[in-house]
């Protein structure tokens, strides 16, 4: 455990440091949400039916975007050599480097998004909706990516190819997160999407951390 | 289990493809001309769908095989991993582009099915949108086996999204499928609405028998290109 809290605190202490590239990240995340009133127009009750969508869409390219450094300076100083003999699990580790990369990028877009969405015209039941949607699933979404960044980890064209691997499997996540704010208009049950929301995101944390470590494994080979 | 040991070893599996592929072949053109015959010629148009039912004899044997062709990669991936065989990370590569293209087939003459029968060439259907994503899950273990300068870290790699990929195939199914249920009403005509009577299911089943000979004839014709190619690239590197 103190292994697993150490290298959460590096990897946060050295985002602490270069601030910057957060920032392009949620930069991404608002201008591309921006440009989809810009391409559909501004008819306020199309934008309000979307908002959750696109919202979610955005945030998970968002986080994409982000992913394909997660492991990959690690790889090149050798930093993951020493994990790799470290003695303490790699799977803890590379939960560890999800756990950092979901503080940085999971929590700024779920605390973002709602602001996003007032200007999508978005009811404010649905502002809190959105929030606890995003906050329960992009969790799945970061340790997805994760998986996905330890198995592209060397490859040539990383960064598309991460995408098109973390991309279709995202897609539970994707469904359920947008289809929880539609539950506020239909008056279904909120609490059974978060519910499912929840289940996706435990499944990936129970099965993706093995599957990273092999990659990795592999990867240091 | 020990017969597939026997073959992991390259060499011995190429006697055995040898010997079988010729029978294989023959008995592949012999099953496509009866089922073709069957299916095109002998087989009653169908009541409602008229002559356009003939395309589920393509379309359902191929939607078929690329679900076991996942469930093979899957296999091929794991014995990867357990056991190391050098053969199942060479098959894999061998089968997933047969798999994709498979998939591909199944899109592509479900949506020519669909204008006359749906009036539209794509429609946004739990069944049509959860073989989409499969043949998108294809793609990434395609390109991320041939991602790597060293081969057989692109098929380790592509072992393990291989396993990931099968275990959120039923997620990404279950997912799909509420999706759909939610946005729009089943108002869609199935085929499976009455039970398929036997003057078009004998030329279904002829179809998909002769599909699945034609998928392991191509992959294990693949598979021996597979064994060439490697074996030329470790003379390139010794010469």
């Amino acid at each position: 455990m103190t292994g697993f809290l150490a290298l959460l605190s590096r990897d946060l202490r050295l985002v602490w440091r270069r601030p910057g590239d957060v920032a392009v990240v949620l930069a991404f995340f608002v201008v591309a949400t921006v440009l989809f009133p810009l391409g559909i127009g501004p008819q306020a009750n199309i934008l309000a039916r979307i908002a959750a969508g696109v919202l979610w869409c955005t945030a998970l390219f968002a986080s994409m975007l982000s992913l394909d450094r997660l492991f990959a300076a690690d790889y090149e100083d050798g930093s993951l050599d020493l994990l790799l003999l470290a003695p303490w699990p790699l799977e803890l580790a590379a939960l560890a480097k999800c756990a950092a990369h979901w503080i940085v990028t999971g929590l700024p877009l779920a605390a973002l998004a709602p602001l996003l969405g007032v200007a999508f015209g978005l009811p404010p039941d649905a502002l809190m909706a959105l929030a606890a949607t995003l906050l329960i699933g992009t969790p799945t979404l970061s340790l997805i990516g994760g998986l996905a960044a330890s198995l592209t980890l060397g490859a040539r064209r990383g960064g598309a190819l991460l995408a098109l691997l973390a991309l279709p499997l995202c897609v539970p996540t994707l469904i359920f997160g947008a289809a929880a704010i539609e539950t506020l208009m239909t008056g279904e049950d909120l609490l059974a999407h978060i519910a499912i929301l929840a289940a996706l995101a435990l499944v990936a944390l129970a099965t993706t951390p093995w599957a990273m470590a092999a990659a990795l494994r592999q990867a240091g080979e | 289990m020990a017969d597939l040991h026997f073959l992991a070893n390259p060499a011995r599996f190429r006697r055995f493809s040898q010997r079988v592929l010729p029978g294989l072949t023959f008995a592949t053109v012999l099953g496509f001309a009866v089922g073709l015959y069957l299916a095109l010629l002998q087989s009653p148009p169908d009541y409602q769908q008229g002559e356009t039912v003939r395309i589920m004899f393509v379309h359902v044997p191929s939607a078929w095989l690329s679900m076991a062709g996942y469930a093979l990669l899957a296999a091929l991936g794991a014995s990867l991993l357990v056991w190391r065989h050098p053969l199942a990370a060479l098959m894999a590569r061998a089968a997933a582009p047969v798999g994709a293209c498979f998939a591909l087939v199944c899109l592509a003459t479900g949506s020519l099915w669909g204008r006359p029968m749906w009036g539209a060439y794509w429609v946004w259907d739990a069944r049509l949108t959860s073989m989409l994503l499969l043949f998108f899950l294809y793609l990434g273990h395609i390109a991320l086996s041939r991602a790597y300068d060293d081969p057989d870290r692109g098929d380790r790699a592509a072992a393990i999204l291989a396993l990931v990929g099968v275990i959120n195939l039923p997620i990404i199914k279950f997912s799909v499928d509420w999706w759909n249920t939610l946005h729009q009403p089943a108002s869609l005509m199935r085929l499976d609405a009455p039970a398929i009577h036997p003057a078009i299911l004998m030329p279904l089943l002829w179809m998909a028998g002769s599909f699945l000979l034609l998928f392991i004839l191509l992959v294990l014709v693949r598979t021996e290109t597979e064994i060439d190619r490697r074996r030329l690239e470790i003379a390139d590197q010794n010469a």
